[in-house]
């Protein structure tokens, strides 16, 4: 009658994605938390959205689901985090964008070039002995350009991390929501955020 | 007051008293000054000075388990915010609702490494619910009301708010920010609800199991365990969510759990655990746990369910509304069986005979009245008290449950004999621990607190630690003797104007019982007991809950084989 331990089940990646509030210190509330627990975060990107005092991360975390499941429900908790959405339980697109500096010699310098097209990598500098391409894709696409490069000799790469969104034409489909079981839309939730800037106005008076 | 003379230290009062917080605990410093300067603009707000922050904190948790309310304490920067740590820690384990409030210096000193500058927020992140650092005037008594509303919502927790001096002096212009309302706990899903019943429906030999999140819903547990008839097991930290006087309560389960509670958990085909986290004291090895049954677990907080033990049926929600669900439409289970294996179960608990720790803390717990507040520090005679007190009513029990914390007992008491005036807070401690916040007797004096009662169990010896040298060290008890060094306690009481009795064995006990309990003051009992006594049952760790050690083995002397010589000639005087 144990939890699942790690052995139980596969280890795999899982995407997920949480609005927190704009903050001081959400970062490392978040990274703390997941550090303390022993959760490794593979991969991390954090920006603006589209409402006032809302930030968005999205985390690649290992574990089995039952490790993952118990990251996303502590996070839940912070007061920080307005909302956890699990990608793997919805249909999402993801990317990530990669610099990639290969090295050439005269002789390689052509098939370097195709192969970067073939991927419709773009070059975004260029040297005597290497090129940098800019590459964006979701996962498969960008381990399949390094692969294709590494027997050229790869000098440098750095990865931004992988960022999502959910599937759909119209605004108004909803991201799945972590938690809640059903699907919801967020706008609701993350209206209720005020911005740092707007709670201090309008406090209603008892006294 | 004009608005005029508002400053962020007055709107910090003004807040508080709109909440209807009515006591503080706290200690001054340089950079809180302006707060304590408002203080005397608030009459109404009545601060308690302690002798050190940890006695503080710790005052303001026990007003807080007592009364459900939230507890509140004041620091200054530096060292007086990092004496609150370990409070903040076991507030945070324990799950108690509690506003933490420092000074800090002044924002454009912040992060320059100035005088009694640190970085508290930061040291706190793991063991808050939430913390601020308030960087506007004008946002300072909504963060405050905010931090209120987290610290009492959902599953309770410590909230720290960090103040920068400026800020307590900057005037303050905005309103004074009201109380916000307590948001609903989600009510329970009426699948989980009908699932749990046809469980219990079913149950052949079930048990309930209820922790320190179901102490508030002690009426609806007691009416749900009494309608289906199945027994209640309460954890350390639900203790008294259920009557100790009904039959169908089993105890304590655990490292220290009862004989009955241990064995009805390892054979239940069923259990319902509502409030409560199966900590790893409760469960023993978690692969033995409840091995048989099918695991209800209903809890407020989701991270909770799954978390340690494999649920079979999760219910999310309060406590209380789960159990009036649950109890709807039950029908007592007729299980003559398996009431009468839990009856030769219950049997076989001992009653302390012989003078020593047990009978002591028997002697101290069966005087209690009902109402009679017992706060416990930590070591042996906690779970001796665990295990012979018997409470008929929830929060009545003070004791450091998740953290462990020596020391937390004495302060404790006194925040609850604060909250209630004419309740008898009786505290039981150790040698050691007692000499943690010992110096908190000055707390007694300053403020004439006459319902505090101190009963330290001396064995001479760091008695929980010394206990686990004995049964898995052989003996080679290391550093936990402390019979040569210990004060006179009765003088040191004395020092403070404190009463002081004494009982070195049976015969003794009863008079100065009566003596120590009828002093119109708060007043102390010292209990000198034998030196080694060890608590069972006991599960060790890592074992199983049905590898239980019921009673003391037979031993065989060890001779001393480490330094502590005099502590050896000692016990074998
Ligand atoms: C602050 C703190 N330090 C250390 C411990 C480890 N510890 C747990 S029980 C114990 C012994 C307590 O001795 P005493 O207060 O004399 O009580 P007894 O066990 O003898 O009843 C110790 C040292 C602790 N729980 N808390």
């Amino acid at each position: 009658m144990t939890a699942p331990t790690p052995q139980d089940q596969p280890q795999r990646d899982h995407l997920v994605s949480a609005l927190v509030r704009d903050e001081p210190r959400v970062l490392t509330r978040i990274t703390s938390l997941f550090g303390r627990r022993g959760y490794n975060i593979k991969s991390l990107s954090v920006g603006s959205t589209e409402h006032p005092g809302v930030s968005r991360m999205t985390f690649v975390v290992t574990g089995d689901r039952g490790v993952v499941e118990q990251a996303m429900r502590q996070l839940e908790k912070l007061h920080d985090v307005v909302r956890i959405i699990d990608h793997s339980l919805e249909k999402y697109v993801d990317r990530e964008l990669v610099l990639v500096k290969v090295a050439i010699t005269p002789e390689s310098r052509v098939e370097v070039r195709q192969i970067a097209e073939d991927f419709r990598a773009r070059i975004v500098d260029v040297g005597r002995h290497a090129l940098t391409f800019e590459v964006t894709g979701d996962e498969g696409k960008i381990t399949a350009f390094i692969e294709q490069m590494r027997p050229f000799g790869i000098l440098e790469t750095m990865r931004t991390g992988r960022i999502a969104l959910t599937r759909g034409s119209n605004a108004d489909i909803p991201s799945h929501v972590y938690h809640g079981g059903e699907t919801e839309t967020l706008r609701p939730v993350v209206e209720s955020v005020e911005p740092r800037e707007e709670r201090a106005r309008g406090v209603p008076n008892l006294f | 007051m004009t608005q005029g003379d508002m400053t962020g230290a007055k709107a910090l009062w003004a807040t508080l008293v709109g909440h209807g917080i009515t006591t503080v605990f706290g200690y001054p410093g340089g950079a809180i000054m302006p707060v304590y300067d408002a203080l005397t603009f608030y009459p109404e707000m009545r601060h308690v000075l302690a002798r050190h922050e940890q006695g503080a904190i710790h005052a303001a948790e026990g007003w807080a388990k007592a009364t459900g309310e939230i507890g509140v304490c004041l620091a200054t920067s530096g060292p007086g915010a990092t004496n609150l740590v370990t409070g903040l820690a076991d507030a945070m384990m324990d799950s108690v609702p509690l506003l933490a409030i420092t000074g800090n210096v002044a924002r454009h000193l912040m992060g320059t490494d100035a005088f009694q500058e640190a970085d508290i927020t930061g040291i706190t992140l793991p063991i808050t619910k939430h913390n601020y650092v308030v960087r506007d005037v004008e946002e300072l008594p909504q963060v405050i009301a905010e931090a209120i509303r987290i610290a009492r919502s959902g599953r309770p927790g410590p909230v720290l708010v960090d103040i920068p001096k400026d800020i307590q002096l900057a005037p303050y212009h905005g309103e004074i920010a009201r109380p916000h309302a307590r948001p609903e706990a989600p009510d329970p899903a009426p699948e989980a609800i009908a699932r749990a019943h046809e469980l219990l429906r079913g149950a052949k030999k079930p048990v309930i199991m209820v922790g320190g999140g179901a102490l508030d819903a002690a009426a609806d547990i007691t009416a749900l365990a009494r309608a289906w008839d199945i027994p209640v097991i309460t954890t350390l930290m639900g203790l008294g969510v259920f009557p100790a006087s009904d039959p169908l309560w089993l105890g304590m389960p655990g490292m220290h759990g009862s004989v009955a509670a241990n064995r009805a958990i390892s054979e239940a085909d069923v259990l319902l655990g509502i409030g409560l986290r199966f900590d790893d004291r409760v469960t023993g090895r978690v692969n033995g746990f409840a091995p048989n049954a099918a695991i209800i677990h209903v809890e407020l907080d989701a991270a909770e369910i799954g978390k340690i033990v494999r649920t079979h049926v999760p219910v999310r929600g309060d406590a209380g509304a789960a159990a009036r669900l649950l109890a709807e439409g039950a029908q007592k289970l007729e299980l003559p069986e398996w009431q009468a294996q839990v009856e030769e179960w219950k049997s076989r608990t001992a009653q302390p005979d012989h003078w020593g720790a047990a009978y002591g803390v028997q002697a101290v717990v069966e005087r209690l009245r009902p109402d009679d507040i017992l706060s416990s520090d930590v070591g042996q005679h906690q779970m001796l008290a665990a295990q012979l007190a018997r409470f008929e009513k929830p929060r009545r029990w003070l004791n450091s449950g998740g953290l462990g914390t020596m020391g937390f007992g004495f302060p404790a008491a006194i925040g609850a004999a604060l909250a209630e005036p004419g309740v008898r807070s009786v505290v039981i401690a150790g040698d050691g621990g007692f000499q943690m916040t010992a110096q908190e007797l000055a707390t007694l004096k300053m403020y004439d607190i006459r319902n505090v009662k101190i009963c330290i169990i001396n064995n001479s010896y760091l008695g929980m630690v010394r206990q686990w040298q004995e049964m898995f060290h052989e003996r080679r008890y290391s550093e936990v003797w402390l019979g040569d060094s210990n004060p006179d306690f009765l003088k040191l009481a004395d020092a403070y104007d404190v009463p002081g009795y004494r009982a070195s064995s049976a015969e003794e006990l009863p008079a100065a019982i009566d003596a120590w309990l009828s002093d119109p003051k708060s007043a102390l009992l010292e209990v000198v007991v034998p030196h080694e006594h060890a608590v069972f049952p006991m599960v060790p760790a890592g074992a199983a809950l049905s590898e239980m050690i019921e009673s003391e083995p037979p031993r065989a002397p060890t001779p001393g084989t480490r330094k502590n010589a005099a502590a050896e000639e000692a016990n074998n005087a």
